[in-house]
């Protein structure tokens, strides 16, 4: 009998065996290969020494630039072009140009080419995000992304879990970035290393599908290999919705299955949580009366840029100004983001609260463009990182928090609480 | 490259990507250009100090953060001949071995020498030898399988060889 984890048993499944143990090498199927315009670019020039010419399936990769798009100088330019280049060259059906390419992890799965039980790598980091969908997702850097696209296949060293069992409801104005924060400043910004995260549970049923996105992105926050959740009915119905007709695989951990460690959270017992500068370990709760006068909001990203997060900001701001003298920055991840909400009146709620509505890109989350920080400012952000110079100048600070605790600040002015209005 | 000998530079804990090579510089591929920002929002003057072969020698989950291929790059480019550390991220630690920068596991080395040291690694043995104060430690080797893409100077050719 064996004894796998959830990840563990989609990592089989691709290497055609029957079981694998943490610390096995494996070889294995991949379902898609990812990329953006700052990665791409170094994959495809190593594409072209490989002998192997071309990629294994012009279907199974994605190429999304999104980091640095609408292109925000020549040289940004000139990666973009590569990538769009290379992939018209390979007749790459996966390819977002302006206009319909959105934040990459908002993209892919919306667009259904994430689905249960896959093997994914992208060459980004937060690849990881996926794992809500039930899909076994990891970053990559731009040479395992080339071999993916000439071969298919990648090389894994079988990761060992940690389990975290969820039980209880989320309070009002808590949400999924409260439960990945509070997890990152309980375990460590290395706390998960090389690992698997796995999110069980009664809890797990009561998290929407964004709420489960949030979470799995930030796995890597706290080192993980990947984060991944069990395939449920919200898992399902978001498929169908988003992925009909694409074959879906269930996967479940074996009932005695191996972890490292095994944490029980209570969701009722948590509370809106910020991670300080300059590590998103560096968590606190607002039982501590913070004076933080702030300088910048943003709110959108891989992390927290999709429409849950866009309704719940909106809720904040409505009716109500942003501070005077503070910028605050919405970025809707997608098109279909940023249609929905306009639909639904969110984009004329932040307009009229005296936010500013970009189209879809990483932009400031990593310190490109459409709001970087000068010496000395403070932002509240609902992005992932807040390391030394992320978001721009060395002596800037980020503060990292969930889109409630973002508009509740941009309102004051100051690191704030939804409560406190 | 079978040894590596250098002046060490010090880090300590979670020196990110971001540090590596930050990211407003992430609009070119050109390693010479990632090279002349290396450590830059950490450490000014590491870049006009680092000579070829230096060393650098850090603590926890170096390389966390982005899956930027461009920081080892960067390192590389720099002149780095090795990493020793107690810990990598993972990310990082794929990409150093997927590009050829040698780095090596050791919570003592990492945690006993000191900046500006003059230290050996032999990367057959793992040994590392602090030429300052004569002391030597073992690192951690390799996975057979990580070793043949290193002796294959990378996982391109390793690729090509075995297809
Ligand atoms: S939004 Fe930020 S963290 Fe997410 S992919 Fe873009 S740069 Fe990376």
């Amino acid at each position: 009998m064996s004894k796998m984890t959830m990840s563990q048993k989609i990592l089989a499944a691709h290497a055609h065996l029957d079981e694998v143990k943490a610390g096995q090498l494996i070889e294995a199927d991949l379902d898609l290969v990812l990329g953006n315009d700052i990665t791409s670019p170094v994959a495809i020039g190593e594409m072209e020494k490989f002998n192997t010419k071309g990629v294994f399936d012009k279907d199974k990769i994605a190429l999304v630039p999104d980091h640095f798009v609408p292109n925000k100088d020549i040289k940004s330019a000139q990666n973009c072009k590569c990538v769009r280049e290379f992939a018209k060259k390979n007749d790459i059906t996966n390819y977002f140009e302006v206009g319909q390419m959105g934040i990459e992890h908002a993209l892919l799965p919306e667009k259904g080419l994430t689905v249960a039980g896959d093997l994914i790598i992208g060459a980004d980091s937060h690849t990881c995000t996926y794992g809500a969908l039930g899909a076994f997702s990891t970053g990559v850097g731009s040479t395992d992304m080339a071999a993916g696209m000439a071969t298919g296949k990648a090389w894994f060293k079988v990761p060992s879990a940690i389990k975290f069992n969820l039980t209880g409801k989320l309070s009002e104005n808590v949400s999924g970035k409260d439960v990945i924060l509070h997890i990152i400043g309980m375990i460590g910004v290395d706390g998960a290393l090389y690992k698997s995260m796995e999110f069980t549970g009664d809890g797990v049923a009561s998290l929407s599908m964004d709420d489960r996105f949030t979470i799995a992105n930030m796995a890597i926050e706290a080192g993980g290999k990947n984060g991944i959740f069990p395939v449920d009915e919200k898992t399902l119905e978001y498929l169908k919705e988003h992925a009909p007709g694409k074959e879906i695989k269930v996967y479940e951990a074996d009932a005695d299955a191996e972890y490292d460690e095994v944490y029980d959270i209570d969701l009722s017992a948590l509370k809106p949580t910020v991670a300080f500068p300059h590590l998103p370990e560096n968590t606190h709760t607002f039982d501590e009366n913070f004076d933080i006068k702030i300088d910048q909001v943003v709110i959108g990203s891989c992390t927290n840029g999709r429409i849950n997060d866009m309704r719940i900001a909106a809720d904040i701001l409505k009716g109500r100004k942003v501070a005077d003298g503070v910028r605050c920055i919405v970025i809707p991840a997608t098109q279909s983001i940023y249609l929905q909400a306009m639909e639904e009146g969110i984009i004329r709620t932040f307009i009229e609260a005296g936010a500013v509505v970009s189209t879809p890109t990483c932009g400031p989350c990593l310190g490109g463009y459409m709001g970087i920080l000068a010496s000395g400012e403070r932002c509240v952000s609902t992005t992932n990182r807040n390391f030394v110079g992320r978001m721009g100048a060395t002596d800037s600070e980020i503060y990292l928090a969930s889109p409630a605790v973002a508009a509740a600040s941009a309102i004051t002015g100051k690191l704030s609480q939804p409560s406190e209005l | 490259m079978k040894e590596a000998k250098g002046r060490v530079f010090k880090f300590g804990d979670n020196v990110d990507t971001d540090v590596i090579i930050p990211a407003r510089y992430l609009n070119t591929t050109d390693h010479k250009e990632l090279a002349a920002h290396c450590m830059e929002d950490i450490d000014k003057e590491f870049i006009k100090n680092v000579k070829e072969g230096d060393i650098i020698v850090a603590n926890k989950n170096f390389g966390c953060g982005s899956s930027r291929e461009h920081a080892p790059i960067a390192i590389k480019a720099a002149g780095v001949s090795c990493v020793i550390a107690e810990t990598f991220a993972r990310i990082f630690y794929r990409n150093s071995i997927n590009i050829g920068l040698p780095i090596v596991e050791c919570e003592e080395a990492a945690k006993e020498i000191a900046a500006d040291d003059v230290v050996s690694i032999n990367f057959d043995t793992g040994v590392i030898t602090d030429e300052t104060t004569g002391k030597t430690y073992q690192g951690q080797a390799f996975p057979p399988f990580m070793q043949k893409i290193i002796d294959s100077e990378g996982l391109v050719n390793y690729i090509n060889a075995n297809n």
